[in-house]
């Protein structure tokens, strides 16, 4: 059931109604019915795997917690007994069995989203190889099933896992609350990726009806549903005529993909995280927000805070900290130090730590190796620009008014958001080494005229929905920029009668210009697929 | 104290770590630099800080991350 079919908003509206009508005390019951049916409607063989998932990670749950509580236990009944040295070794002991539970718990819900997702990837790679040593058998790929939203929920539960092991959070003991923290279904399907501690006991408490949450969230939906209909959905059109032959739409095309895909995947999967985060605050439920205006970064680094914010903290806290501050990265730092001084030894954990956290990146977003390239083109980036800190500073010592200028900010932010858009044609020509042939072709092949000669309008899109694609662009970049010091829905509160024709306005544009109807079809969210 | 103060300050020499208290909150210190400074500090005390302690409470100030070493070499 796709968020723009007319059976999810058929669904999303009786949910609301029930919601409210339910004792506060039920609500969570009917949230995790609407769940698992929403996901059974998807396909019922992948409930099984979010089964797999919830169950096996609420029993490791339970079990780090049970031996928490006897270890607490024992050190209360040895308080007089155990000297010092006695406690510490008996914690010692007790947390490394945790670990070891935790590990199996990583292991079972990792490997199998590896299995799923990786087998046919492994599979090719493994086939080009014995190729490549003139093997004349190869390996079939296996086609297997890969659960709707399983990268997500996945990095969901483990995050739980691993915050009862830091004892950050108790584990949940109601078998079916910690199933709805899993399968809650409104960011099943592409985040935002939430912590236990922020989601878990916001689920399952009751909401008392607030018109101010349901208005509000669903103006948030309708502002979601705009980005994805009337922009996102419209750009693809486009987007899908010039992969249709890529090679062949060199140049002045490469640029044109560059800056289209940028407004679409930002309309489509802002807006897809809209309808998510609207229509949980219809229902009282606060996510954490994924976005905060990355067309505003004046870094690769800032850029990184700013997009997907739940998945770069997840991968920061769970992959990128644990892997630079353990054990042996820290005695190869000492090492390093020793042998080839201070400035390669303190670089080594936060460069190694640095490519393997945007590998593991790379490879999150889909198993190939164009995701795994624009992972390490980030890093890569990422790396020069901390290496050239001595430079800018230099830089802005001899220009101090240059920091500071809004001009220059600008110019910043539009070298960032062009980078980024740069790398991410990764994800949609796939083909590494045409990927890198098409970006030089923006320097060889001087078709730029075809901008002005009609030759985009055979591409799709007539030129009155040309207007309107750059119109409503300009319209949703606006809106975010208006909103940094309010949120618009807080301006627009306190004038009833603009918020109303506001919300009219939207509501004829979506109906009207969406993306849908005879020459359209509403598509898949993007981030449906990872 | 002050030998940390010194780590910290050749890593960001323009912040003032003895009065800042929003040093995560206010991203003067980014995940990079918190690697870098627990690198420098686990070798300069001989403590080894763990990836749970890497919580923004323990690393929004100078006293803050001066009471963790603490905590951690007393551990």
């Amino acid at each position: 059931m796709l968020f723009t079919s007319y059976e999810f908003l058929l669904f999303a509206a009786l949910l609301l109604v029930g919601y409210y009508l339910f004792p506060r005390a039920w609500q969570w019951r009917l949230l995790l019915v609407a769940s698992l049916v929403f996901y059974w409607l998807a396909g019922p063989r992948y409930l099984i795997f979010l089964l797999l998932t919830a169950s096996s990670t609420y029993a490791v749950g339970r079990w780090m917690d049970a031996n928490l509580r006897a270890q607490e236990t024992t050190l209360t009944e040895q308080r007089q007994a155990w000297e010092k040295e006695q406690r510490k070794s008996f914690k010692a002991r007790e947390k490394k069995k945790r670990f070891r539970m935790l590990l199996l718990g990583l292991i079972f819900n990792f490997g199998m989203l590896a299995v799923l997702k990786y087998t046919g990837f492994a599979v090719h790679n493994v086939n080009r190889l014995l190729h490549a040593f003139g093997a004349e058998n190869t390996l079939n790929i296996p086609s297997l099933l890969l659960p709707m939203g399983i990268s997500f929920y996945t990095f969901q539960s483990m995050s739980y896992l691993i915050d009862v092991y830091r004892e950050k959070v108790s584990a949940e003991r109601h078998p079916l609350k910690f199933l709805l923290f899993v399968s809650y279904f409104p960011q099943l399907v592409q985040g935002p990726i939430s912590r236990y501690a922020d989601l878990g006991p916001q689920l399952t408490a009751g909401h008392a009806f607030s018109s101010r949450n349901v208005r509000w969230g669903l103006e948030r939906v309708l502002w979601g549903y705009f980005k994805k209909l009337v922009i996102a959905d419209r750009a693809l059109i486009v987007i899908k005529a010039l992969l249709d032959e890529p090679a062949s739409y060199r140049g002045m095309y490469v640029l044109m993909m560059i800056l289209l895909y940028t407004v679409q995947i930002y309309a489509d999967f802002t807006g897809g995280i809209d309808i998510t985060v609207g229509l949980s605050e219809a229902m009282g439920i606060r996510l954490t927000e994924n976005f905060n205006r990355p067309f505003l970064s004046r870094s690769t680094k800032e850029y990184w805070n700013r997009w997907h914010i739940t998945m770069g903290t997840w991968f920061t806290d769970y992959v990128f900290y644990p892997l630079s501050v353990c054990k042996p990265m820290q005695r190869l730092s000492k090492f390093s130090r020793q042998h080839f001084g201070n400035a390669v030894g303190k670089r080594i954990p936060v460069y190694l730590a640095t490519v393997a956290t945007w590998f593991l990146t790379g490879l999150w977003h889909g198993a190939g190796w164009n995701f795994i390239v624009w992972g390490l083109l980030n890093c890569l980036v990422i790396l020069v620009s901390q290496e050239c800190v001595p430079l800018y500073t230099r830089f802005y010592r001899r220009f101090p008014r240059l920091n500071e200028s809004a001009v220059w900010h600008g110019v910043q932010a539009a070298r960032t958001v062009l980078l980024m858009g740069v790398i991410r044609t990764l994800d949609c020509y796939r083909d590494v080494p045409l990927t890198f042939r098409l970006w030089g072709s923006m320097f060889t092949t001087f078709n730029y005229g075809d901008l002005f000669n009609g030759a985009v309008l055979d591409l799709g899109l007539g030129r009155a929905d040309w207007i309107l694609l750059l119109i409503a662009t300009a319209v949703m970049f606006a809106v975010s920029l208006w909103g940094i010091r309010e949120p618009v829905r807080a301006k627009l509160d306190r004038h009833p009668t603009a918020e109303a024709s506001a919300v009219a306005l939207v509501f004829l544009l979506i109906m009207i210009f969406g993306a849908y109807g005879i020459g359209f079809d509403a598509s898949q969210f993007i981030y449906n697929q990872f | 104290m002050e030998q940390l103060l010194n780590i910290l300050n050749e890593l960001h020499p323009d912040v003032d770590f003895e009065s800042r208290e929003d040093l995560i909150d206010e991203g003067i210190l980014d995940s990079l630099d918190i690697v870098t400074l627990i690198t420098e500090i686990n070798d300069a005390f001989d403590v080894s800080i763990p990836a749970e302690e890497i919580i923004p409470e323990n690393f929004n100030s100078a006293a803050a991350i001066w009471a963790l070493i603490e905590k951690l070499d007393e551990a």
